[in-house]
């Protein structure tokens, strides 16, 4: 048992005994399922004399979740052993992962690489629901997450109309432009090294640029739909995508091209077959660096104006009304939808750059 | 030198040539529109294209009516007034540099922590690079009127933002540069009898330097983005953001293209004065100049 965890055993199992002694001022029958919890805690102390598994400890701290969110609504104001209970819960669950990425590291559990950050982002919820509502803290600040999670189920139809108006023809219009357009620069500057030396400096400055400042002068020019936030993701993209795609294209070694040459390959034949291929990942770099620039840009863009539909139009309005558990809603589809489209990117990445050495290490 | 500047001074050139004549034909139809109220016809092409780059509020500004305005609103006009661009430029810049250090604390201490236990690595690495795909500027107003709800308002949750969008690259960049020591070095220091903090200290921190620097230059041109979009849902509190919105509302595309230029100078000013705090602390290292 390294030191960490020594004393992450000692200070949960004190806690444990501290919140049971506290307890015992309140009836017995009032949440005893926290008082099994502070009681086991306690009782884990015994580690210390004869050896504990680590699953023991992620079963003690699963028990301590759902005693505490139990003992939320018995509890009301939460006294002080609730809180003990609650900070027991996240130590033990730092403990049991702990454990785990040390035996993973041994060797003696495999395939639990998951397990460790799915208990941090629980842990991260757990945390969020008690102290909202635990602590009332003002819906105005911060809404539980239970909360979020009904009124995403109640307000779907709002939420897919908005995704449909952001993502569906925003993001992913001005997405296939910017990065097709960048892409078709970048084979057209790579032609002449005079361009290249000049666009290169400027495309890179420009990608250090807060574009995003546009947005009002695009609303301005294409209007409030879709189209004006398009333009907005095309002018997001376009640098990025440029910038990768010509470093990409010199990445093929001049042996590899000397070899081309020894085939009599003419220009095309050597773009399509050795410098394409060769410049894929850093394309790929720019399409992952572009998928989250573009829903940002789409979002922000709505800010300065939309027909009354679009997740950032939501966003600011609601704010307004203070509906924040509906933002949350919004941000929390706004995260799927991200995330998912990142995910597509860079699974088709896996596939198109299978020889790739960072690919080709994983299983 | 002069090989490497001519052709972007001529791309800049082409770039310049090109908006002039963009902006005779975006500025054409209500240049036409006013010459027929005002019963003007067969204007002279040359009169048709200068008044078309001296509109009032034109659909896209010729760029010398841009530095005009740059020139009126932030030099011209006494930096303490509201009216001035320099006032707004300041406000934006405070809360840039304040949310650019909170991030860069917080990405160096995850990331130290990420380096020196498993647990954190395993448990954190994932949810770090999650983070990234949520399109965090979209919180922005939350945050900003949530924390004006109890009370905070001004730099504090401008300068949040700010720090959420660049703490992320400081993450990566420092986890990678703590990593970089190879295991022949951190044996040497063992046989040294060297302590934690001093392999901390005199190996992995001067090796994560380079990376260090190259993670701020990309944080600093984020945290401004996040300050400018704050300052869009606080219209009370000044900025650049706050110049784009009322020039939007307002129609006004000089003012907009102003506010612009300014934040792209001010991004390049920042970028730059990274680059030279780099250069600094390098020679200070005794690092070999590249």
């Amino acid at each position: 048992m390294s030191q960490l965890q020594y004393y992450l055993a000692l200070v949960a199992g004190g806690l444990c005994a501290a919140g049971l002694a506290l307890s015992f001022a309140t009836p017995l029958e009032t949440a005893l399922l926290l008082k099994a919890f502070l009681a086991l805690g306690f009782l884990s102390l015994l580690r210390f004399a004869l050896p504990l598994s680590l699953w023991a400890d992620g079963a003690i701290a699963a028990l301590g979740a759902v005693a505490v969110l139990a003992g939320l609504a018995a509890l009301d104001p939460a006294p002080a052993f609730f809180w003990m209970a609650l900070i027991a819960t996240w130590l033990f669950a730092w403990l049991f992962v702990e454990r785990l990425a040390a035996a993973i590291r041994a060797g003696r559990a495999t395939g639990f690489g998951m397990v460790i950050p799915l208990v941090f982002g629980v842990s991260i919820l757990l945390f969020w629901e008690v102290v909202t509502r635990g602590a009332h803290v003002p819906q105005v600040i911060l809404p539980p997450p239970s909360q979020v999670w009904t009124r995403l189920i109640a307000s779907l139809p709002t939420l897919w109309a908005d995704f449909q108006q952001t993502f569906l023809k925003a993001v992913l219009a001005g997405y296939i432009m910017g990065c097709a357009a960048g892409f078709a620069v970048a084979i057209l500057v790579d032609r002449s090294p005079f361009l290249k030396a000049g666009l290169l400096p400027i495309g890179n400055f420009v990608s250090a640029l807060p574009i995003i400042g546009i947005a009002p002068i695009m609303v301005m020019w294409f209007g409030f739909d879709w189209q004006s936030k398009a333009a907005v993701v095309v002018a997001m993209t376009f640098f990025p995508m440029l910038v990768n795609t010509v470093s990409g294209l010199n990445a093929a070694s001049s042996i590899e091209r000397d070899l081309m040459r020894t085939y009599a390959a003419n220009y095309w034949q050597t773009l399509f077959k050795l410098r394409l291929p060769a410049a894929a990942p850093f394309i790929f770099n720019a399409l992952k660096i572009n998928s989250t620039l573009a829903l940002i840009g789409a979002i922000v863009a709505e800010f300065f104006g939309t027909p009354i539909v679009g997740m950032g139009f939501r966003i600011s309005t609601e704010v307004g009304r203070l509906n924040i558990d509906l933002v949350w809603a919004e941000i929390a589809m706004a995260a799927v939808a991200g995330s998912a489209f990142y995910g597509v990117i860079a699974l088709v990445e896996r596939s198109v750059t299978f020889w790739h050495p960072s690919v080709r290490g994983r299983a | 030198m002069s090989g490497r500047v001519l052709p972007i001074l001529i791309v800049l050139l082409a770039i310049m040539l090109f908006w002039y004549a963009a902006a005779i034909w975006m500025n054409a139809p209500w240049q036409s529109m006013l010459y027929a109220r005002a019963g003007l016809l067969d204007v002279p092409v040359q009169q048709f294209v200068l008044d078309s780059w001296a509109q009032d509020k034109p659909v896209l500004p010729a760029p010398h009516q841009v530095f005009g305005e740059i020139w009126n609103a932030a030099i011209a006009i006494a930096p303490t007034s509201r009216r001035s661009l320099a006032y707004h430029a300041w406000i934006t810049l405070s809360g840039t540099l304040f949310g650019f250090v909170l991030g860069t604390a917080l990405g160096i201490a995850l990331a130290v922590a990420i380096v020196h236990n498993d647990a954190a690595n395993r448990s954190l690495m994932p949810w770090i690079i999650a983070s990234q795909t949520v399109p965090i500027l979209a919180v922005a107003p939350m945050v900003v009127v949530g924390f004006g709800a109890v009370g905070v308002t001004g730099l504090l949750p401008k300068a949040l933002i700010s720090m959420y969008l660049s703490f992320f690259p400081v993450v990566v960049g420092m986890v990678k540069g703590l990593r970089t020591p190879e295991t022949i070095q951190l044996d040497l220091l063992q046989t040294y009898n060297a302590t934690p903090w001093q392999v901390f200290a005199k190996l992995r921190w001067p090796a994560a330097m380079p990376f260090l620097f190259a993670s701020m230059k990309v944080g600093i041109a984020i945290s401004l983005i996040g300050a400018v979009v704050g300052e869009l849902s606080n219209n009370a509190g000044g900025g650049l953001g706050v110049r784009l919105l009322t020039g939007s509302y307002n129609g006004q595309t000089v003012q907009i293209w102003a506010a612009l230029f300014i934040a792209a100078a001010l991004a390049a000013v920042l970028v730059i004065a990274v680059g030279v705090l780099e250069r600094l602390v390098n020679a200070r290292m005794g690092a070999r100049p590249i």
